[in-house]
């Protein structure tokens, strides 16, 4: 069971606000979905292996070779929260 | 003697070593030669973390990745594959680091090291690859800071993460481990060490059984030493006043020496780690043997056959084989000299004059130490001459040669000696006198003299056997 204390405690991991009564209508939900992958456990898997990737293809690799980067006015473009060529975020201490 | 270990010290290390010698980040072909650079121009939308955008794994980085985990006497697994590690941070851009979790690539290693009572073995739990996040400058003071800067430059940079089993016993033997890893590192040639954010560490240290603390934000070997070192303290005079030790995070103020509690209010579970979708799993345990071959000469192996093959003590092939650089410029230079001979002035002299000055062997040149070497052996100039030589070529720069003219170093011929011994004689006849009557000291006057005359070119050990040999006529 997922309580709405838990929504809340997943919301600021996300640094997401969720006022009182969202967080109760999301914990139905969410329980909802619990019991469907409920379902899921009683399905025998003794002979399955684990799947780690839904496609079955191994080592995509790319060579150690630079191409080209943005220009840093092309890296900030989408900001209007910037300093000295940095992004600009709130404090954080 | 064993070491009893009275406090019952137990420390782990967590090493990020990155791969800055690469020429690529690790999913992105963005450039790792940002460090001169300004803030936010080696970005591309993967490693800033735009929508839309997809990671591919660098081929070089998954090769340092094995060679450091072999370097490590670690097993390669048949299958890896990065992870997703979520949590919130200005400095990740994607809002979680790919990263490696239940299948790091390599695992299970050991490392030797020269412990508190002789060589003692270093577990290594496990070595992983991920990526750096970016970097973060706060504006003004931290407990007044207004604002945070991030520059992307770093963000996606390939790390290896070495984690250690608990198994040093002291600051001192975290110090000679973290010593022996960067001379590893080095030997592998996958990381410039000298590099701003090249290597950091983080500690577990617990006494006694206790909980462990982690400290982290050391950046230096030095840096480790004093953090793990007022760690301790700090656990030991808890315990003294019966306080119990909590798990906790803590923070090295390096200015200052201190480690601070950080609070935190995330757990491991918190980080809900979930494989990667956007990238497939690894299986390179069939190319251990190939890595393998490109593998150098490690440090353990050269100290060995230095022994042997130039018939040197072990000291002297310790102190030559712990950097590599050091070990080449050994080499070099006993290509052209019997080893019995260079040994010393290698190891010994040059060694000790370049740790005297904080300098590495790059500082010096081959054939000046060859040049040098040969006109002692010549009897061109003398072993303090020698020295000098070295001192002035570390000092000011210059050539042996023209050290040797500008200082008119080269030795005197024994007749201008003679002469000299016979003149001093003569004109201090109260010394002679003195020694004469039983005054050993006077003996080093007269010695003194000689080479005040002859301006420090004659051999201050012949000198004197001419001075007593004119004396005792």
């Amino acid at each position: 069971m997922i309580t709405k204390d838990e929504v809340e405690h997943v919301g600021w991991l996300a640094r997401i606000e969720i006022d009182e009564q969202d967080a109760d209508s999301y914990a139905a939900h969410l329980n909802t979905v619990l019991e469907y992958f409920g379902q899921l456990d009683e399905v025998d898997m003794e002979n399955v292996d684990p799947t780690y990737h839904v496609m079955d293809v191994v080592n995509v690799f790319r060579k150690d070779v630079v191409t080209e980067s943005l220009t840093q006015e092309e890296a900030l473009e989408n900001t209007k929260s910037r300093q000295d060529g940095h992004f600009k975020a709130p404090k954080i201490m | 003697m064993a070491y009893h270990n009275p406090d019952g010290v137990m420390i782990g290390l967590e090493i990020h070593v990155q791969l800055n010698k690469l020429n690529t980040k690790m999913f992105c072909g963005c450039s790792t030669k940002y460090h001169n650079d300004e803030p936010n121009s080696h970005v591309c939308p993967v490693c800033l973390g735009l929508p839309g955008s997809l990671p591919v794994i660098n081929e070089k980085a998954v090769e340092a990745a094995m060679k450091i985990g072999l370097a490590l006497n670690c097993e390669i697994v048949p299958q890896t594959q990065f992870h997703r590690k979520n949590y919130y941070y200005p400095d990740l851009p994607k809002g979680f680091q790919t990263t490696q979790y239940d299948f790091p690539i390599a695992s299970e290693g050991k490392v030797f090291i020269e412990g508190e009572d002789g060589e003692h073995v270093i577990g290594i739990t496990r070595a992983h690859m991920e990526e750096d996040p970016g970097r973060l400058l706060h504006i003004g003071s931290i407990d007044k800071s207004k604002g945070t800067m991030i520059d992307y430059n770093r963000s996606g940079m390939a790390l290896i993460e070495i984690v250690s089993e608990p198994d040093m016993r002291s600051p001192k033997e975290a110090r000679r481990f973290l010593d022996k890893l960067r001379n590893i590192i080095e030997y592998l040639d996958v990381c410039d060490t000298t590099l701003e954010g090249a290597m950091r560490f983080d500690a577990n240290v617990s006494i006694g059984g206790g909980s462990r603390a982690e400290v982290k934000n050391i950046s230096s070997h030095k840096g480790a030493e004093r953090a793990l070192l007022f760690e301790i303290v700090r656990q030991k005079n808890l315990l003294r006043r019966g306080g119990t030790v909590v798990q906790e995070t803590r923070h090295f103020d390096e200015a200052r020496g201190v480690t601070i509690s950080l609070r935190t209010k995330e757990q491991e579970h918190d980080y809900r780690y979930f494989p990667e979708p956007d990238l497939v799993p690894m299986r390179v345990a069939d190319r251990t043997a190939k890595v393998a071959e490109t593998l150098p000469e490690l440090p353990d192996a050269k100290r060995e056959r230095f022994t042997k093959e130039y018939g040197m003590a072990d000291m002297h092939a310790k102190a030559l084989t712990s950097e590599i650089r050091t070990a080449d410029f050994y080499e070099e230079v006993a290509a052209k000299i019997d080893a019995k001979i260079c040994t010393p002035w290698v190891a010994d002299v040059l060694k000790g004059e370049l740790n005297y000055r904080d300098l590495t062997v790059e500082s010096f040149k081959v054939d000046d130490m060859v040049e040098i070497i040969e006109m002692v052996t010549q009897d061109k100039i003398t072993e303090k001459s020698a020295v000098d030589v070295i001192r002035a070529i570390l000092d000011s720069g210059g050539s042996a040669t023209d050290i040797v003219k500008e200082k008119g170093l080269i030795k005197v011929e024994d007749d201008v000696v003679s002469t000299a011994v016979l003149e001093v004689i003569k004109e201090n006849e109260a010394a002679v006198t003195d020694y004469l009557g039983g005054k050993e000291q006077s003996l080093n006057f007269l010695v003194g003299q000689v080479m005040k005359k002859t301006r420090g070119r004659a051999d201050a050990v012949q000198a004197r056997e001419m001075v007593l040999a004119s004396l005792n006529k």
